[in-house]
């Protein structure tokens, strides 16, 4: 047992060089990152307000969230359409678009990309949708359909439960060609030419095969990072719900599992309910890109 | 040698696909820019025009009238949202490429633990981190400080995931020379690692720039005279329909920054995601 210490203590300082340089990044990631999560499990089974200490009440967050609150039932109702459309969609775009622009002469190449990617850094630019869903005649939408004969009077877009989360999906997809569609662009320049050229020797035929047994698998690492990008923003939507369709939206029709964790967590101070939200959402969100990657992984097999 | 099927006409449909989305990315961005340069009168014509007629300034002179009225200044609200910004950049790219270079070349226990946890934490997203760090700041005294903001921002982990796997990329041939002439280990970071990974620097103080840039704040700082500037311009907003257009101009200057510093590195970020993906 001694052995194995003196053995432990004897690579620590062997490698000495190697934790001076990962120690401050990783001493705030521990801080900020990983302690937030491990406080969030731990507060989850307390009540807490942020004025008294924590006191311990067992399950009873969980029993409230899942039998008792239907605005959260709403809510992850909402995340898990977001998820489902959004994530899937967003991720399938990602990868055509950029797998069509490569096809582009470099110069060319670039220009689509930054068409692109221009909405998801544009920051708060995606509230101009709110004036093209506006919900009088100078709402462009409305304007467009009225001209065309499709509508008399104006739609209230963003108040009416029925269209308004499709709205928040259209614009987050708006939103969502980012940091995984570069690395899908990057990384459809990194296949290796002559795989091509030998596939079309083994008698791929058209473009779409080439696709399936040269391009996806050879770009497999990609597809992985891409997805766990695409498929953590699309459980994440809070923010664009919260502009386009108000908070609290009508009839609670856009509110996700991030509002209403906002909602408890900065506004009602209820820290024990919103970290069980927290907490919730958190197995969701690791869960799901962990299934996706393994089946990822079978890609091209 | 056999021809692949590539005939322009094959194609057809899907330049047609590639068209309309890039119309429905491209509108609300050429939306937005027109209606910056709108005299107020013609956001109210019907039916509405993408397109300005008389393009005017006015906006952008009323934007900055109207913020030198208010109680804080706008140079104020700028002054902040550049502090944050700057440090955060600096300690990002310094904390994370100064962590990624072990990661990426050395042997050392945890090192497979320290990054599947890094990996992990790109798997959620930090609004699941937001309450407890909200605790953790108060119990520090910084709520309500610009390091609130700032110092999270340096450990973020998306920057350290990219510069690793653009270091991994690199030969090991770069180092043997140095490591031959005894030279420690911060100094093989310092002048031969971080010569050799511009494209990645420059990826990582993009995307710290893009979160930091339109950081509003909320919650984290209620003092008014140390809020940054997406904050101030989104009150601006809420002003009525008088405002729209300095509405307008504010989200027009918070788009145009990014997107210019996205033109001018993007051949540099392509080059580092080109090495981003995820090996098992």
């Amino acid at each position: 047992m001694r052995n194995k210490w003196q053995l432990i203590w004897r690579d620590l300082k062997r490698d000495r060089q190697s934790y001076v340089l990962i120690g401050p990044y990783f001493l705030l990631f521990f801080v900020f990152t990983v302690l937030p999560v491990v406080l969030s499990f731990a507060f989850s089974f307390t009540y807490f307000n942020m004025l008294e200490p924590p006191r311990f009440i067992g399950w009873q967050n969980y029993g409230r969230l899942f039998l008792d609150d239907d605005i959260w039932l709403i809510a992850l109702k909402n995340t898990l359409l977001f998820a489902f459309i959004t994530g899937p969609v967003s991720y399938f775009a990602c990868f055509f678009i950029a797998w069509v622009i490569n096809e582009f002469r470099p110069w060319i190449r670039a220009i689509l990309v930054l068409i692109f990617y221009a909405p998801s850094i544009s920051g708060n630019v995606y509230i101009i949708w709110q004036m093209i869903f506006w919900g009088d005649r100078y709402g462009w939408f409305n304007a467009q359909l009225i001209r065309l004969g499709i509508l008399v009077e104006p739609i209230e877009w963003l108040k009416h439960a029925d269209y308004m989360i499709w709205i928040v999906i259209l614009v987050q997809l708006w939103l969502s060609l980012g940091t995984g569609f570069l690395a899908f662009v990057a990384g459809l320049q990194t296949v290796d030419r002559t795989l091509y050229e030998a596939g079309a020797v083994d008698g791929i035929r058209n473009r779409w095969q080439e696709l399936w047994y040269i391009t996806l698998p050879s770009m497999k690492p990609m597809l992985m990072f891409g997805a766990v990008i695409q498929i953590t923003t699309s459980f994440g939507v809070a923010e664009v719900s919260m502009n386009i369709a108000g908070y609290p939206s009508v009839n609670y029709a856009a509110h996700t599992a991030v509002v209403h964790l906002l909602d408890y967590g900065m506004i009602r101070f209820e820290m024990g309910y919103a970290s069980a939200i927290a907490t919730v959402l958190f197995a969701i969100m690791v869960l799901t890109n962990l299934i996706i990657q393994r089946l990822l992984r079978k890609v091209g097999e | 040698m056999k021809k692949l099927n590539r005939s322009w006409f094959g194609s057809l449909p899907l330049f047609i696909f590639l068209a309309l989305a890039g119309a429905f990315m491209i509108l609300p961005i050429l939306f937005t820019v027109n209606n910056a340069f709108k005299p107020l009168d013609e956001f109210f014509i019907f039916p509405p025009q993408i397109f300005v007629r008389n393009p005017t300034t006015d906006n952008f002179t009323d934007l900055i009238l109207l913020l030198r009225d208010s109680w804080v200044p706008f140079t104020r609200y700028l002054f902040n949202t550049f502090f944050i910004t700057v440090c955060g950049i600096i300690g990002h790219t310094l904390f994370a490429s100064a962590a990624a270079y072990p990661l990426a070349k050395h042997r050392f226990r945890g090192k497979q633990t320290l990054f599947t946890i890094v990996v992990l934490a790109l798997m959620f997203t930090p609004h699941v981190t937001r309450i407890p760090n909200y605790m953790i700041m108060s119990e520090l005294g910084w709520i309500d400080t610009y390091w609130s903001l700032v110092i999270p921002a340096f450990a973020l982990p998306l920057g350290l995931y990219l510069m690793k796997q653009f270091m991994e990329s690199l030969p090991d041939s770069i180092m043997e020379s140095a490591k031959i002439d005894g030279a420690s280990e911060y100094r093989i970071y310092w002048s031969i690692i971080m010569p050799n990974v511009k494209p990645a620097v420059f990826t990582l103080i993009i995307l710290q720039f893009i979160q930091l840039w339109g950081n509003d704040g909320y919650g984290f700082i209620y003092s008014e005279d140390l809020k940054p500037l997406p904050f101030a311009l989104a009150q601006i907003g809420l002003g009525g329909f008088v405002r729209q257009g300095a509405q307008a101009a504010a989200l027009f200057l918070l788009m145009v920054v990014p997107v210019t510093l996205f033109i001018f590195m993007q051949s540099r970020i392509i080059e580092t995601m080109a090495t981003s993906g995820m090996k098992d």
